[in-house]
């Protein structure tokens, strides 16, 4: 029954995971204002787009740290309180956006409307690429131990910062970066209602998706072939080779969530460039769901360590060591008999503000823009 | 070795952290419900006027609800950056509350927050209404969550210690979700956002009655303020005389600090004004006060609900007290110390598969594990709190409380009278009473935090051990950037609502 919980709520923080991956697009597209927009109504055509969706990236990273805090209490306090640099980089690009959208083009808004983009573009760029650099050290571990009363004690003075000392992490990173902005593209070419628009978006998706696949598919070479920290029999952890390629093997139904999530995100950027679609994001998104959801399984399911350390492999956090009791998990378990009614009154919203597309008269006559 | 410096200075980044989202958050908890009152009235009569009143007070609503959201994320996070030995020790606990916020309330904040502002022509007029309502409820949940976990580290309930995890486990949900402080946290809380809402709104109608500018609309939003504000702060008279008897039962250190009660008193008074003497040492026979002003009783029966009971002063409890069964500091500290020391054999006990003397170690460990906390303290006196900061603020919060009550009585009886405007002082003393909301609900929380040290969890574990382990420069330097970017916010979120109060309805 423990293991059960365990294995439930690793499903549940992986699923978030994904749809926190998917709702990226909010900061791809604050990226992609200065690359694609030309004029100051195109410029806020896009933020205005997006800015309608910020709130819900936002929740879904509070209540990702939330059920790691719930679910794995070990591992919130391990990696927050021993990565501190990398996590804390992480919060200001997230504080600073939090206000942009709404202070941008405010009357005496103090710091000035470039301020608040330049604050959107840190946000979508280094919040995102550090982020992808965190969750890349599941794979790649970091340099700590937990002493006898399990409290962290970290090995190096950098404070997490030394994860970008190593060139694989920065795959995830870069990837997660290029996907957000794929993301926005087919979300803006869904949103807009603009043919000059949609057809620059389309042109930016193109170059986009031609560096996130190939970034894609080296992170996943670089996945399979890597030696994985597998939890042996006895319960000491232990390098394996090719480790989360087995994981793949052993697990069909992960392998399978990998495989048609990627094929539903290819066939969703397919529909964004080759063509007039305007619903591209709707696979893509569900693709990236499972796709990211897969990965984060396969680093914590069968027998693997999660949040591997590299400087002691016995101080690694697993679902098993790092979870809060069985009464706890049983508690959470039924109140996450709600979040399929959450998910359904988001999706109902969300079709309720969108199927009216946004266009050029209502960002000239609505009083409240971003 | 934790470096006590770097726990100085993430108590300090916390205090600056908690202190910036709290000058935010009681306007979203008490201005949401009030936008929500004047569109339920605009959708009742259809007078567009009341639409008109909704959106100008919606659009100060989301310059002030965007930076409370900016500085909010950083409280969860903090848990695990600064305060990691304490997210392991409690998180089984903790950690809930937590995870039911995001689910229940800042979902549901956020999915209706997008309808409020920007479906006015997308959705129907009923279903913008009940998303503004969905807004307020979210608010307000979220805050019930995050109070009950806040409550919890007061009053630690529904809990067991695990010697085989090393932490304490939770195992009673409903006593921690339903814990009197926490639910009497909750209720003072919001109601005194929803009246630091209440004097936003007053004070900002007054003005612009006062400058003659968009009168009726801001009479009409006047009018709802006293009204809200009225309820409100009589509620918070309620609420903080239950907050007062929970203290008093659960943390009476906290108690006698808030009052600079030094010596236990039968039938106590309550002091209603007082200036402190500060060359006042722990245990000396000096009178703490260079000047008091006391009502009689009233503390006593505050804090235990009947007449002739002792409330114990800051020298009982570090010195203890026989006559009223108080143990002393020290001897909590012994206890304490006995606990650590149970617990450190357990793990002896255990490599050497000794059973017979787990069993015995676990019971010398249960029958001490309510003074745990206490056997990381140095000495009896380190159990008290900072006396002035928490007596001023007390008092500060209790003053103002009274002065609301006052303010709100007037200006509705005014209003409802019709004559308002013609009370040109009445007016200005509502626009300069503003700030005032925000002192007392600033000066709650300081008494709420500052009076529970040196806890992070009462009677369980100090601030010192609960701290992450990072070298202070660390800290430094995090607190330094956060002081910079929250004053940064801040002034940019003060010169915009300015602006945007000044461009009127």
């Amino acid at each position: 029954m423990y293991e059960l919980l365990q294995i439930y709520w690793w499903v549940i923080v992986s699923l978030l995971g994904g749809i926190l991956v998917f709702m990226m697009f909010v900061q791809g597209g604050q990226t992609l204002i200065k690359c694609v927009a030309q004029t100051e109504l195109d410029k806020d055509m896009i933020i205005n787009s997006i800015g309608k969706k910020w709130e819900l990236t936002f929740t879904t990273l509070v209540m990702f740290g939330g059920a790691c805090f719930a679910a794995f209490p070990l591992f919130y306090a391990t990696s927050f309180g021993g990565a501190y640099w990398v996590w804390l980089a992480i919060l200001f690009c997230f504080i600073i956006q939090a206000v942009s959208f709404e202070y941008r083009k405010k009357p005496n808004n103090f710091l000035g409307q470039k301020t608040y983009e330049n604050f959107l573009f840190i946000n979508g760029s280094l919040g995102v690429i550090l982020i992808g650099i965190a969750v890349s050290t599941f794979f790649s571990g970091s340099d700590f131990a937990l002493n006898s009363s399990r409290f962290v004690e970290w090995n190096s003075p950098l404070r997490g910062l030394e994860a970008l000392k190593n060139p694989f992490n920065y795959i995830l990173g870069l990837a997660l970066f290029f996907q957000a902005r794929v993301g926005a593209n087919l979300y803006l070419i869904n949103n807009i209602d603009d043919d000059r628009l949609r057809a620059k978006f389309r042109r930016s998706l193109k170059i986009n998706a031609l560096i996130f696949v190939p970034l894609l598919v080296l992170f996943l070479v670089a996945v399979v072939l890597a030696d994985g920290y597998h939890i042996s029999e006895n319960g000491t952890i232990v390098m394996k080779e090719y480790k989360y390629l087995m994981n793949l093997i052993e697990m069909p139904i992960v392998l399978g969530l990998l495989l048609v999530g990627i094929l539903l995100a290819l066939f969703g950027i397919y529909k964004g460039v080759f063509t007039l679609s305007i619903k591209g994001i709707w696979p893509y998104g569900l693709g990236v769901i499972l796709a990211v959801m897969s990965v984060f399984l396969i680093t914590g399911l069968n027998n693997t360590a999660f949040y591997p350390s590299y400087h002691d492999l016995q101080s690694s956090l697993t679902i098993y060591n790092a979870s809060s009791s069985l009464y706890t998990l049983k508690t959470m378990a039924y109140v996450s008999i709600g979040i399929p009614f959450v998910l359904a009154y988001i999706i109902y919203v969300w079709k309720a503000m969108d199927t009216r597309k946004l266009t050029t008269e209502e960002i000239e006559n609505d009083d409240h823009i971003y | 070795m934790q470096d006590l410096a770097s726990v100085d200075w993430s108590r300090a980044q916390f205090a600056l952290t908690a202190i910036y989202h709290f000058l935010f958050v009681p306007l979203t908890l008490g201005l949401s419900f009030i936008i929500a009152f004047m569109e339920t009235i605009y959708v009742k009569t259809g007078n567009p006027e009341w639409k008109k009143i909704t959106k100008f007070w919606l659009r100060l609503f989301a310059i002030n609800f965007a930076i409370g959201v900016a500085t909010g994320i950083i409280m969860e996070f903090e848990f695990g950056t600064n305060w990691a030995n304490y997210s392991w020790f409690v998180g089984d606990i903790f950690g809930a509350p937590l995870a039911i916020e995001g689910i229940f309330a800042f979902f549901l904040e956020a999915t209706f927050f997008a309808v409020l502002f920007f479906g006015w022509d997308r959705v129907s007029k009923g279903f913008h209404l009940f998303s503004t309502w969905m807004v307020a409820i979210g608010s307000n949940l979220s805050a019930l969550w995050i109070l009950v976990a806040n409550g919890w580290m007061q009053f630690p309930v529904g809990t067991t210690f695990n010697d085989d995890t090393l932490r304490n486990e939770m195992t009673n949900f409903f006593e921690v979700a339903l814990s009197p402080v926490g639910i009497s946290k909750f209720l003072h809380t919001v109601s005194g956002g929803y009246v630091t809402s209440a004097l936003f709104v007053l004070g900002i109608s007054a003005y612009f009655m006062l400058k003659n500018k968009h009168f009726q609309l801001a009479k009409k939003s006047f009018i709802v303020a006293a009204s809200f504000g009225l309820l409100s702060s009589l509620f918070v008279l309620f609420s903080g005389d239950e907050s007062a008897y929970q203290v008093a039962q659960k943390q009476p250190m906290k108690l006698a600090a808030m009052e600079g009660l030094y010596k236990g008193e039968v039938n106590a008074g309550v002091v209603a004004m007082g200036i402190l003497d500060h060359s006042k040492k722990i245990g000396d026979n000096k009178d703490p006060f260079i000047l008091k002003i006391e009502a009689p009783y009233i503390l006593g029966v505050m804090a235990t609900r009947g007449l002739n009971n002792f409330t114990p002063g800051i020298d009982d409890l570090v010195f203890g007290n026989e006559k009223f069964n108080i143990p002393s500091a020290q001897s909590r500290i012994d206890s304490g110390k006995i606990a650590i020391k149970a617990l450190e054999n357990i793990k002896i006990a255990k490599e050497e598969n000794n059973t017979q003397k787990v069993k015995e170690l676990r019971e010398v460990l249960q029958e001490n594990m309510h003074n745990f906390g206490y056997g990381y303290l140095d000495k009896p006196e380190d159990i008290v709190p900072p006396v002035g900061l928490t007596f001023y603020s007390f008092h500060t919060m209790v003053a103002l409380g009274t002065y609301f009550i006052i303010l709100f009585f007037v200006t509705l009886f005014l209003s409802m009278a019709n004559s308002i405007e013609d009370f040109r002082k009445i007016l200005w003393l509502c626009v300069f009473s503003i700030p005032l909301g925000y002192i007392a609900s600033e000066a709650g929380w300081i008494v709420a935090e500052v009076g529970r040290q040196p806890w992070a969890i009462q009677d369980l574990m100090p601030v010192g051990i609960a701290a992450t382990d990072l070298a202070s420069i660390n800290v430094k330097i995090s607190f330094s950037l956060f002081a910079v970017l929250f004053t940064a916010l801040l002034i940019a979120e003060i010169k915009i609502m300015l602006k945007q109060i000044k461009l009127g309805f």
